[in-house]
């Protein structure tokens, strides 16, 4: 008797209705929108988005409707010309653009309680309905620099704490590599080896400290392990997606996507976004403060016209105060380390109020305190990589801009709140914004981008959906004609399975693109294998003469093996890409990996429910429509 | 309806000499190619220029990119840009430097729209491509082997395995070489459709096997030569039905996708068909040269211990 346990047919049901429900919002369809948001971040009122319809209306724009999601407005339309049309009226009009931020986008079709219920259709990804796609280089050598510099100045305090005299500090590069992961003390001779290891303990601590003897006297060298410069890598990258997120959220934009990639990767995702040049400039520029005393004891000219600066002390030729000038190395606080940045009106000009954290200011104060009626200078640096052509062929370089801004005589005595000048109005708006946003913890480049229209994205998916349709019409036609009564239980497992399948990228918030498309094809073509497996089975069965019963169980028995074994293979090639993989690869994979798990569900165990309910029990079927 | 209504009974194995020099003539083929004429790659991986054109009333689209056409740019890229007044045209690597592209663009969106202007242009590096090299590379081999471990676990020998990697080497290599020979363009969905080509591949790779693990049971006596074509025939009503069905869906997306997904459904129909071929002559026929026997599948006296049923 053909049997199948209780417990199975309500799993295969239970699987089949949250899969309808999770899947659903995909099914409404979307519709081009228009976000519009405040730039103060406060929500639309509904009194405000009155009077954006009545707007609208007056302007002959055409919408179909609108509501207030997340306190940012929304507004459909029909089609994107109309959506464009919108956007252009919206941002013509002069009151609303000092209000209001616009972004393209799509609003979903989905009802409204199965909104409520936090049940959202599978973003499409940007290859599909339009936007800008960046791809950031994190300079994570740079990073490693920064935390070698700290700890060559930490070195310096404690040896000049503990009364050592020292030649110099310096970030050398110990390793194989070439890159920065040291710091080099130089002693002179007559300098007492052992007790400056003994100053530098704390200060040095975590670092596998080495000393050697030289001509001239003794050095000290401290690496970092390649641990520890794994993990402050790590840290910075977490600092810049952290800080890269706050900027995209104060351009207004809905649905981004800020995620690592790969190793020293951020890929940033701006849905409806056009304007690629402000939005680059906003989003990876790196601009950061250094401050720092002036070197007074040496001539700045003359280490001008040798190019090279005296030990202990940087030069800088490019400056706002019409001369070259030397700054002592010990950096007294840096941009990374202010908690608040905003434009200010000073006495002498347009500047940024700066407000510092608790050890920057600390420092500040020590250092305004010891050095009254000394100069003390601000340095702004600003990287960013120059892409030019030579010979036709892309070529890149890193620059690093380093400014003096302004260099002022420390008046009095002050800790973490201070006011800086010497830049103008605009300079002082943006850098602001960029250090209020949290600076980048080390230089982003932009390494890819991408623009895709809507209206080519939402071209692509009409075609691709048609044709995609079509296709699987086709199947099941084929499918029911081929293996009739059969044919048709495989198709209502197909259907299932693709439901099953939108229901578990919808729930991970997996976004579609066109590699996710080729792997729900692969996986349509995988579970249409695994039926046709078990269905050739039973017709083996059946041709050796076996009862009908019996012929149903040896196919899915006898067919378990091959799917299985077939599945799991590519399921370790969906896995391994998934890990593995960047980008497309990935999107590929996840897509891929889930697919297999819910064919080989819906083609072993719904299958087989649909069929043991047709033809199991007591009944006793004389042939199969197979 | 039945297309296969008897057993078929075809000596796969007897000709597998004749195929493998096919097979190796067409991997010499491709290597050839594409260390020769190399890929026709497309923008997503060569980087390029692009600039941002604004107009004083919306444009044709079309009509912009035939004017870029006739001011001699090799097949731009022109797209609605946000506004419906704002285009953004993208061009492969040019030789010119980039003020002499951008007048160039200017002159020829000119002839459109008398008052539209070029405001910027961008070169876009091509690094994407040499770090998706990288990972796929990396990302490759590492499947290659975890695949070649799972299988020498379930059957019980490497050469099964053997077979299933040369198998799964062959088709994407084989695609490729197409692409290369045809000099059709390479793209980032051409990729996805390789990767779901390895996908089909395998999956056809090891039912056959399945069958074979199967038949050794049976019949440990027999040639192995024969089990091989055994099992081939009696999974060939199988492999067959699941080629034409999936390759419905991607006749559909080859004819009614559009331009995007032709190159995309190119490679998949390539892929499939090869990955038919290579389940048949590589993957079964390699392990039979390499010397499996039945008891390499079934060492004597063992007995499986895995419950399979779902």
């Amino acid at each position: 008797m053909l049997e199948y346990a209780r417990w199975k047919y309500y799993l295969v049901a239970a699987v089949l209705v949250l899969g309808l429900l999770f899947a659903s919002p995909n099914f409404f369809g979307s519709d081009p929108a228009l976000q519009i948001a405040r730039k103060d971040h406060a929500a639309v009122t509904p009194d405000a988005t009155k009077d954006i319809e009545k707007f609208l209306t007056d302007k002959k724009v055409h919408f179909e409707r609108s509501y207030v999601d997340k306190g940012r407005l929304m507004v459909r339309f029909a089609d994107v010309p109309d959506q464009l049309a919108a956007r252009d009226a919206v941002n013509g009009n002069d009151n609303y653009q000092n209000t209001y931020i616009t972004a393209l986008s799509f609003a979903p079709r989905t009802p409204e309680f199965l909104r409520s219920m936090g049940l959202r259709p599978m973003p499409l990804g940007l290859d599909l309905r339009g936007g800008l796609y960046l791809l950031f280089q994190v300079d994570v050598n740079s990073a490693v620099n920064q935390a070698l510099e700290g700890y060559a100045q930490d070195a310096r305090r404690a040896l000049t704490a503990a009364n050592i005299q020292f030649k110099d500090v310096t970030v050398v590069s110990a390793g194989s590599g070439g890159r920065p992961d040291a710091i080099r003390i130089i002693l002179p001779a007559e300098a007492d080896l052992s007790a400056a290891r003994n100053a530098l303990s704390q200060p040095l601590q975590g670092l596998s400290v080495s000393s050697e003897s030289l001509a001239s006297g003794s050095a000290i060298q401290a690496a970092m392990s390649p641990a520890q410069i794994k993990e402050r890598q790590d840290y910075a990258i977490q600092q810049n997606i952290t800080t890269l997120r706050n900027r995209v959220n104060e351009l207004g934009v809905s649905e981004p996507i800020v995620q690592r990639q790969g190793l020293d990767r951020i890929n940033v995702q701006l849905p409806g976004v056009q304007n690629s040049a402000e939005v680059k400039n906003l989003l990876g520029r790196v601009a950061t403060l250094e401050f720092r005393l002036e070197d007074t004891t040496d001539n700045a000219y003359e280490a001008a016209q040798r190019g090279r600066a005296p030990l202990g002390a940087k030069l800088y030729t490019k400056t706002r105060i019409g001369r070259p000038i030397l700054l002592k190395r010990e950096i007294i606080a840096t941009g990374d380390q202010l908690t608040n940045a905003t434009v200010a009106n000073t006495q002498s000009g347009i500047g940024v109020s700066v407000r510092l954290d608790a050890r920057a200011g600390e420092n500040m104060l020590r250092t305004t305190k010891a050095n009254l009626n000394k100069p003390m200078a601000v340095v702004l640096i600003e990287k960013r990589r120059e892409t030019t052509q030579v010979n036709g062929k892309p070529v890149t370089r890193d620059v690093t801009d380093e400014t003096v801004i302004n260099d002022a005589t420390i008046r009095g005595v002050f800790s973490n709140q201070f006011e800086i000048t010497g830049l103008t109005a605009g300079e002082a708006r943006d850098l602001a914004l960029l250090l209020r946003s949290g600076s980048l913890a080390t230089a982003i480049y932009v390494v890819e981008e991408r623009v895709v229209g809507p209206s080519v994205g939402s071209e692509n998916i009409d075609k691709g959906v048609t044709a995609l349709i079509i296709g699987m019409a086709g199947v099941f036609a084929f499918m029911a004609i081929y293996y009739r009564v059969f044919g048709l239980v495989a198709d209502l497992v197909l259907l299932a399975n693709v439901v099953v399948l939108t229901a578990l990228l919808s729930m991970f918030g997996t976004v579609l693109s066109l590699p996710g498309i080729a792997g729900i094809i692969l996986t349509v073509g995988m579970a249409v294998d695994a039926n046709v497996l078990i269905y050739e089975r039973i017709r083996e069965e059946i041709r050796k003469g076996v009862s009908p019963q019996a012929a149903i169980r040896a196919g899915f028995e006898k067919a378990f093996s091959a799917i299985a074994d077939s599945n799991i293979t590519t399921l370790i090639a969906g896995v391994v890409l998934w890990v593995f993989g960047a980008g497309l690869i990935r999107g590929f994979a996840v897509v891929l990996t889930l697919g297999i798990a819910t064919s080989m569900f819906t083609a072993l165990m719904g299958s087989r429910a649909l069929i043991t309910l047709m033809y199991g029990g007591r009944r006793k079927p004389a042939r199969l429509l197979i | 309806m039945e297309f296969f209504s008897h057993q078929t009974n075809y000596p796969f194995m007897a000709t597998r000499k004749v195929w493998y020099t096919l097979s190796a003539v067409l991997m010499l083929i491709s290597f050839g190619s594409f260390f020769t004429r190399g890929l026709n790659l497309g923008n997503d991986f060569t980087g390029g220029v692009s600039g941002h054109a604004t107009f004083s009333r919306a444009p044709s689209v079309d009509e912009v990119r035939s004017k870029l056409v006739a001011a001699g740019f090799h097949e731009p890229q022109v797209q609605n840009f946000g506004s419906s007044r704002d285009l953004i045209v993208r061009l492969p690597p040019q030789r010119e430097s980039a003020s002499e592209i951008h007048d160039k663009i200017e002159k020829a969106v000119k002839g459109v729209d008398p008052a539209a202007q070029v405001a910027q242009l961008d070169v876009v590096g091509p690094q994407v491509g040499n770090e998706l090299k990288t990972s796929a590379i990396w990302a490759l081999s590492f499947t290659l082997l975890l695949i070649f471990i799972y299988i020498a676990f379930r059957f019980h020998t490497w050469r099964l395995s053997f077979g299933a990697i040369l198998a799964v080497l062959h088709d994407p290599i084989l695609v490729i070489g197409l692409f290369s020979v045809t000099q059709t363009e390479f793209d980032l969905p051409v990729v996805a459709a390789i990767l779901a080509v390895i996908g089909y591949s395998l999956n056809d790779t090891v039912v056959v096997f399945d069958r074979i693990r199967e038949r050794f049971e049976t019949n440990r006596r027999l040639a192995p030569a024969l089990v091989l074509d055994q099992s081939i025939n009696q999974t060939l009503s199988r492999t067959i039905m699941t080629k034409v069905v999936t390759s419905i869906v991607v006749v559909a997306l080859l004819f009614l996708g559009g331009p995007v997904l032709r190159g995309f459904s190119e490679a998949l129909m390539i892929g499939i068909i090869a990955g038919t071929y290579s389940s048949i002559y590589i993957s079964s026929a390699i392990a039979l040269d390499c010397g499996l026997t039945a008891e390499h599948v079934f060492p004597p006296a063992h007995k499986s211990a895995v419950d399979e049923s779902p």
